[in-house]
């Protein structure tokens, strides 16, 4: 959408590994990207490929044995290597989290006014009855009916959908600039998934937050996002406008989610699904290779001996990490699939 | 709620009232008489038929139970066999030592626990994790009856800081009160602190990694606020259990504590009615012990569904 | 609180890599070993103790009473009848052992099947649980109280008070991983297969639960050697003159003016085997959890 303006986020290649017993595992390498105001950037990407742990150091949360390099400034601040007081100050009130399961993400044992009028508390300096009313407006406006009784209710006595917008409520209490949610729809059903999603959409308009929303599903990122990030084992390895990405996929391991996961348009019987062949690879560097090599149809010695990098591939702002692109629509991919 | 309350309170009656027919049993099971039991210096036999007409010992057994279970109701435990003095007054004068000591070494035990506890739960994997769980286990595998012994040998008759035995009510002088008792309590609450420390370090490792901690950072809390108002109020949960569940250890642990600080409470008058065969005394300690472990537990459940509110209002612990 | 998805060891192959994955585990934990030579060695002596103590646990010599410890001959000293501390230090710490085992089979006997009934049988839950209250109202000292008042004190009867009060410990542990894994897809299948409950209690559950029956008894076991020290020492256990720990401290303390020293051994024996089992009942319970390094 928009990108003229100065990005809210910049990471710029951001790595992160974590020691080990058999040595260190590198579980993010060399990610970069921008967030604009208001704008809505998926990430996609397997189970392992490293959009958590992204998400999670962008506000300094991994545990303290991650390493952590690379850049990431918020509105020009830089976040890697800040002090713990000054990334408290950033957690909550200018990059605030939504996570996957909003059963266990919730405190049991404290009612959701208490736990979102907590944030208001920190930030705002909010007396407690003032943080309480505004917690009352904030599940208004995530579309909680009869707020003001379920201010006072505890996280058991809500449905899933109803604890993802509690989530939601407390994450933009404070008027985030960025708003991070893993996999928010993961743990929900279909219907009460379109209704999250309206309303990350509606705080956008509204707010003009920008989100960064991670989750491995493209009905969620062909919903929702502006642009598209794909990674595949720590790294990016395409990124583009959202209807471009899914009309052009460049690189081989987007074309074989893409024909991985129905499409509208796309007719049973003719189009069938592909499964894309072998295992994610262990997280461990590989700066020798391009690390989809050993699942790719098209790989060949140089993609074995060396790592593409991230290269204007056609169209606006689309990028991809490949060195043999595909050309044409996923058709392509898919025969070269057979 | 309501419903809980009322189930766990029914379950508790009946607790009680099996308890009361165990120990019922188990006076008819003493060897010999329970008329000349009961008789304690007057042995004639017309005493001893007063004493059975009086305890309906001549009765068929449900009606002496009903009998038996309405004279414990009114607090009648029968009369010390060697004092001659009546049980329950006995248990007026030994009881508030008894509580005073045992309060005190739950609170001792609660404060050094949990605060090990959470500290060896956030300070994983560092020097004062080791120390703590170190220091638990030993508190754990000491004899504490033995720890007495050296106190009191080692700290009281050697520097002269604390009285080696005695005991002065509190009415009568708080201080002297407090300086007697506080050595007995330190010593009875080393276990009960030990096994609370090792509940509520576990317990604490369970919620740190939990998300709802994770939540919680990633709301920008101190580190202050996330581990006590967000991990350690769902670790009391367990914590509260620990304490109701360990209060017969703690009963055990007070009679032999009494008995080395030469405390005059319920524990002392225990022992001494056992080597006395003054069993009317025995016959009430021992019902009195089940009937306030079961009242206390229910007041332990209670508790629970205050500080979790998932019990509070569907009344059932998840 | 956590759950265990780690599936069991349900074919006599998967148990014995589960076996050798566990001692591993302990031969590269210090503290294990250290605990495990610990123990040997105090089972080794506690056997062969009526061979080994240098003197009769009940040889008095009133020409030497209270001889301090490094007296020559009495390498501990003597007590106040001039019996030899170190051979008497021996026997009771044969004792408690013997006390210590006792009380957790007797825990075993009784709390296992109705652990495994409780868990399995619906119906038998509550009532289960209501003897479990019951017995919890008893703490094992009043329980002692009682049954020396209908019995006479004794090392049986310790043995027994100790036992019945850990019943409780053992249905809990039992009942909870019943319940576990019965939910479990193999127990199941068999239950599919048409296998008879007690079948399936006995070839599927029992021989699962072994593991967390064992950490159990582990622990059970230096809880039951300090309350046979603490019975000694209030005269409702074993009685004089046989030895006992328990009784040489009420000894010491009797004479605490005279010989000090007296009260030092028999609790440093005491402690050292309780402390030697919850060290290994720990490692024990490390070595099991499937989730590895988790406490």
């Amino acid at each position: 959408m928009t990108t003229a303006s100065a990005p809210v986020l910049e990471i710029r290649d951001l790595s992160v590994s974590f020691p080990t017993e058999t040595g260190t595992v590198s579980a993010v390498d060399g990610v970069s990207l921008d967030l604009a105001a208001g704008e809505i950037v998926g990430m996609v990407g397997e189970s392992g490929c490293g959009k958590s742990v992204t998400a999670m150091s962008l506000a300094g949360l991994l545990p303290s044995s991650a390493r952590v390099t690379g850049s990431v400034r918020l509105d020009g601040t830089q976040l890697v290597g800040a002090r713990e007081s000054a990334l408290r100050r950033v957690r909550g009130r200018e990059i605030a989290y939504i996570f996957q399961e909003p059963m266990t993400s919730l405190n049991p044992v404290l009612t959701v006014g208490r736990q979102i009028g907590e944030v208001l508390q920190v930030h705002e300096r909010m007396s407690r009855r003032a943080a309480r009313a505004r917690a009352v407006e904030l599940l208004t406006l995530v579309g909680i009916p009869s707020a003001a009784q379920r201010v006072d209710n505890y996280p058991h006595q809500l449905s899933g959908g109803m604890r993802q917008r509690v989530m939601i409520a407390m994450a933009v209490a404070c008027g985030p600039k960025v708003l991070v949610a893993d996999e928010p729809t993961t743990a929900l059903d279909v219907t009460v998934q379109a209704g999250i999603l309206q309303v990350l959409r509606d705080l956008r308009d509204r707010l003009g937050t920008s989100v960064l929303i991670i989750t491995h599903d493209l009905g969620v990122i062909a919903d929702i996002a502006d642009r598209v990030v794909v990674m595949y084992a720590g790294r990016v390895v395409e990124r583009a406008p959202v209807d471009d990405l899914f009309a052009h996929p460049r690189h081989r391991y987007t074309a074989g989610l893409l024909s991985a996961s129905p499409q509208p348009g796309r007719h049973a019987g003719t189009d069938r699904l592909t499964e894309i062949p072998g295992l994610v690879p262990v997280l461990a560097s590989q700066p020798d290779a391009c690390t989809f090599a050993d699942r790719c149809p098209a790989a060949d010695e140089q993609c074995r001996a060396a790592a593409p990098p991230l290269e204007d591939v056609g169209g606006t702002d689309h990028v991809a990490a490949c060195w043999h692109p595909c050309i044409t629509a996923p058709t392509a991919a898919q025969e070269a699939n057979r | 709620m309501a419903r809980y309350l009322l189930t766990r309170a029914w379950q508790s009656a009946l607790t009680l009232l099996l308890s009361t027919i165990v120990v019922f049993v188990g006076v008819r099971a003493l060897p010999g008489d329970p008329a000349l039991a009961l008789a304690g210096e007057d042995r004639s036999p017309e005493a001893l038929e007063a004493i059975r007409r009086h305890y309906g010992l001549d009765q068929p057994l449900p009606v002496q139970f009903a009998q038996y279970v309405e004279r414990m109701a009114q607090g009648d435990f029968g009369v010390s066999i060697r004092t001659g003095t009546p049980v329950s007054s006995m248990l007026t004068t030994a009881l508030p030592v008894t509580v005073e000591l045992s309060v005190l070494a739950i609170l001792i035990a609660a404060a050094l626990g949990v605060g090990a506890g959470v500290l060896a739960a956030v300070r994983r994997g560092r020097p004062a994790e080791w120390l703590a769980n170190g220091l638990a286990l030993i508190g754990l595998s000491v004899p504490h009856f033995w720890l007495g012994l050296l106190a009191i040998l080692y700290l009281s008759v050697a520097t002269g800081l604390f009285p080696a035995s005695g005991f002065v009510p509190i009415l009568e002088d708080p201080v002297d009160n407090l300086h007697h008792i506080v050595l007995p309590a330190v010593i009875l609450g080393t276990g009960l602190a030990a096994i609370i420390m090792r509940q509520t370090r576990s317990a604490m490792l369970d919620s740190l990694s939990s998300d709802y901690v994770r939540t919680a950072k990633a709301k920008g809390l101190r580190p202050r606020a996330v581990i006590t108002r967000h991990a350690l109020r769902n670790s009391l949960i367990v914590v509260v259990t620990v304490v109701g569940l360990q209060l017969g250890g703690l009963i055990s642990g007070a009679v032999v504590t009494e008995q080395i600080f030469g405390l005059p409470g319920f524990g002392k008058m225990t022992i001494d009615a056992v080597f006395q065969r003054d069993y009317p005394v025995i016959q009430a300690v021992v019902l009195l012990t089940a009937a306030a472990y079961i009242v206390i537990n229910f007041f332990v459940d209670l508790l629970y569904s205050v500080i979790d509110p998932r019990i509070r209002v569907t009344g059932d612990p998840a | 609180m956590t759950v265990l998805t780690v599936p069991m060891a349900e074919t006599g192959t998967a148990s014995i890599t589960r076996r050798t994955r566990v001692l591993r585990r302990l031969r590269r934990n210090p503290l294990a070993v250290v605990s495990f030579v610990v123990l040997a060695l105090a089972g080794v002596i506690a056997l062969l103790s009526p061979w080994l103590a240098p003197y009769s646990v009940d040889q008095t010599d009133f020409a030497r009473t209270f001889a301090p410890p490094g007296t020559a001959g009495h390498l501990l000293g003597t007590d106040d009848l001039g019996r030899d501390v170190l051979s008497r230090i021996m026997l009771g710490a044969r004792a408690s052992l013997q006390v210590g085992l006792l009380a957790v089979a007797t825990s075993l006997v009784i709390g296992v099947p109705l652990g495994l009934a409780a868990g399995y049988f619906r119906a038998w839950d509550a009532v289960i649980s209501r003897f479990t209250d019951l017995l919890l109202a008893f703490p094992f000292l009043i329980m002692a109280v009682g049954l020396a008042a209908i019995r006479g004190a004794s090392l049986g009867n310790a043995a027994v008070a100790i036992g019945i009060a850990q019943i409780p410990g053992v249905i809990r542990v039992v009942r909870s991983d019943t319940l576990r894994l019965k939910s479990l897809d193999f127990v199941a299948a068999a239950v599919v297969d048409g296998a008879s409950d007690l079948w399936v209690l006995a070839r599927h559950i029992l021989p699962n639960a072994t593991s967390v029956i064992l950490v159990q008894a582990t622990v059970a076991i230096p809880a039951a050697i300090l309350g046979e020290a603490v019975l000694s020492f209030l005269g409702l256990g074993i009685q004089p003159p046989a030895p006992s720990l328990g009784t040489m401290l009420a000894t010491a303390q009797q004479f605490a003016a005279r010989a000090p020293w007296a009260a030092v051994f028999p609790g440093v024996v005491i402690m050292g085997l309780a402390l030697a089992f919850n060290v290994f009942g720990d490692a024990l319970r490390d070595a099991l959890d499937p989730k590895g390094d988790r406490r």
